[in-house]
């Protein structure tokens, strides 16, 4: 039983800083396994077969959660992506895992025909397709890799809580400095070139005006992009951009609250927290769980020109402030 | 509480005449929505489907179908540009 190679359970502290890494957005897509299959602890010829991603995130995850478990882990070539963004892009795929299959010789290492998938790889395979080009008969692990132990000690059945996903705060809240980070990195180059632009066009050199809306424009993207993930159930609304839109009027209350200013400023801070917040909730739905193509499409087509014109609104007010 | 997206524009479509009450397609839903009613297909809630395809992937006669893709913003955005690769996945 020697040609695969075994890999522990217990995560390295080298694992865990590119762990962190990986999370906060740094090299996620180049973070990979290598593909092929692993033994974890002391598998035989009867012990389970759990397929996965070559994502190293998901590897880790899966190995922390089986300690002490005998098995058989077949890694897929994903390019180091993750298993639902790898189905939806078929990378993991019937085709993918067949091939898998067959190089690692899994039919003669295990007595038993049966491989573990997990459930969000299934928009990417077909367990018919893959019984027929493998003879291995597909049984969908549960969603969660944490709920792997309780899967397989009920003999490889998931109880129907183990099946639905969901987008629970803690979820959202990791979710959140990879939503802030390339918010920031327009919103702070605008910031700066705000500043300048109103000390230049506001002659007599006065800081405030370009402050007071840099300071809007950074105070959108925070409360966009963080308290948008934290708050989106509580939102208004079932559109993203809605639901962004709500929480652009109460950011910008707050900003004008603690920043009071002449109604023309105040104005255009006003209509650009909202356009900010908007936009940003409204890219949150690449990282939510339940939205679909068709309703993403729908809300850009019906949202994106009122958040184009509260940002030339914004930009407009702004100018006459300064020029007046 | 389960979530619901936009109402109505799900491109979920089912054809209870084809299916095989097979049961293929129940396990794989992330939304849990899909049912047999007297041995054949059916959906609980079309306004929690998410057009993930994992469904239409998995039934063998194709009772099930969808226009399968990611709801994600930056994508339709990237994809409008011409950039291949965004944000989400
Ligand atoms: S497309 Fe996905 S979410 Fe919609 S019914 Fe099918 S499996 Fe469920
Ligand atoms: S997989 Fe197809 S045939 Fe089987 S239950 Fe689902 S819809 Fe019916």
């Amino acid at each position: 039983m020697g040609r695969a190679p075994r890999v522990g359970s217990e995560l390295s502290l080298g694992d865990r800083l590119h762990g962190c890494k990986v999370r906060w957005g740094w090299g996620r897509y180049d973070y990979t396994v290598v593909p092929g299959l692993y033994a974890l602890g002391r598998p035989d010829a009867g012990s389970p077969v759990l397929v996965t991603a070559n994502y190293k995130l998901s590897f880790d995850a899966l190995r922390r959660e089986l300690k002490g478990h005998n098995l058989w882990l077949l890694s897929l070539d994903t390019n180091g992506i993750n298993v639902w963004c790898a189905a939806g892009k078929r990378t993991f795929g019937s085709e993918t895992l067949a091939r898998a299959v067959r190089s690692s010789e899994l039919a003669k290492l295990v007595k038993h025909r049966t491989l573990i998938l997990p459930q969000l790889g299934a928009p990417g395979v077909s367990a018919h397709l893959v019984k027929r080009l493998t003879g291995f008969t597909v049984v969908w692990g549960p969603l969660r890799s944490a709920d792997l132990p309780a899967f397989l000690a009920a003999g490889g059945r998931a109880r129907p809580a183990m099946r639905r996903v969901e987008f629970p705060l803690r979820q959202r809240a990791a979710l959140a400095p990879m939503e802030l980070m390339p918010a920031l990195k327009y919103a702070l180059p605008l910031a700066a070139l705000m500043v300048a632009g109103s000390w230049l066009l506001a002659a007599g050199g006065r800081w405030g005006p370009g402050l007071f809306m840099a300071g809007a424009l950074l105070w959108a993207a925070v409360s966009g992009a963080v308290a948008g993930p934290l708050l989106l159930p509580w939102l208004p609304g079932r559109a993203f951009s809605a639901k962004g839109l709500g929480l652009g009027m109460l950011a910008a209350a707050i900003y004008l609250a603690v920043w009071p200013a002449p109604p023309l400023p105040a104005w255009a801070a006003f209509f650009l927290i909202l356009a900010v917040c908007s936009f940003l909730v409204m890219n949150f739905t690449g990282s939510s769980t339940y939205t679909s193509l068709s309703g993403v499409r729908k809300e850009m087509r019906r949202y994106m020109p009122w958040q184009a014109l509260g940002a030339a609104l914004a930009l407009g007010l702004w100018f006459w402030a300064l020029a007046g | 509480m389960r979530p619901l997206y936009l109402h109505g524009v799900s491109t979920l479509v089912l054809d209870p005449e084809k299916c095989l009450g097979c049961g293929s397609c129940l396990p794989v839903c992330p939304h849990q929505i899909l049912y047999l009613a007297n041995g054949r297909i059916a959906c609980s809630e079309r306004d929690a489907c998410m057009e993930c395809g994992a469904c239409a992937m998995n039934c063998p006669v194709g009772a099930v179908a969808v226009e399968a893709g990611v709801g994600c913003a930056a994508a339709v955005l990237a994809s409008a540009f011409r950039r291949g690769e965004s944000g989400c996945c």
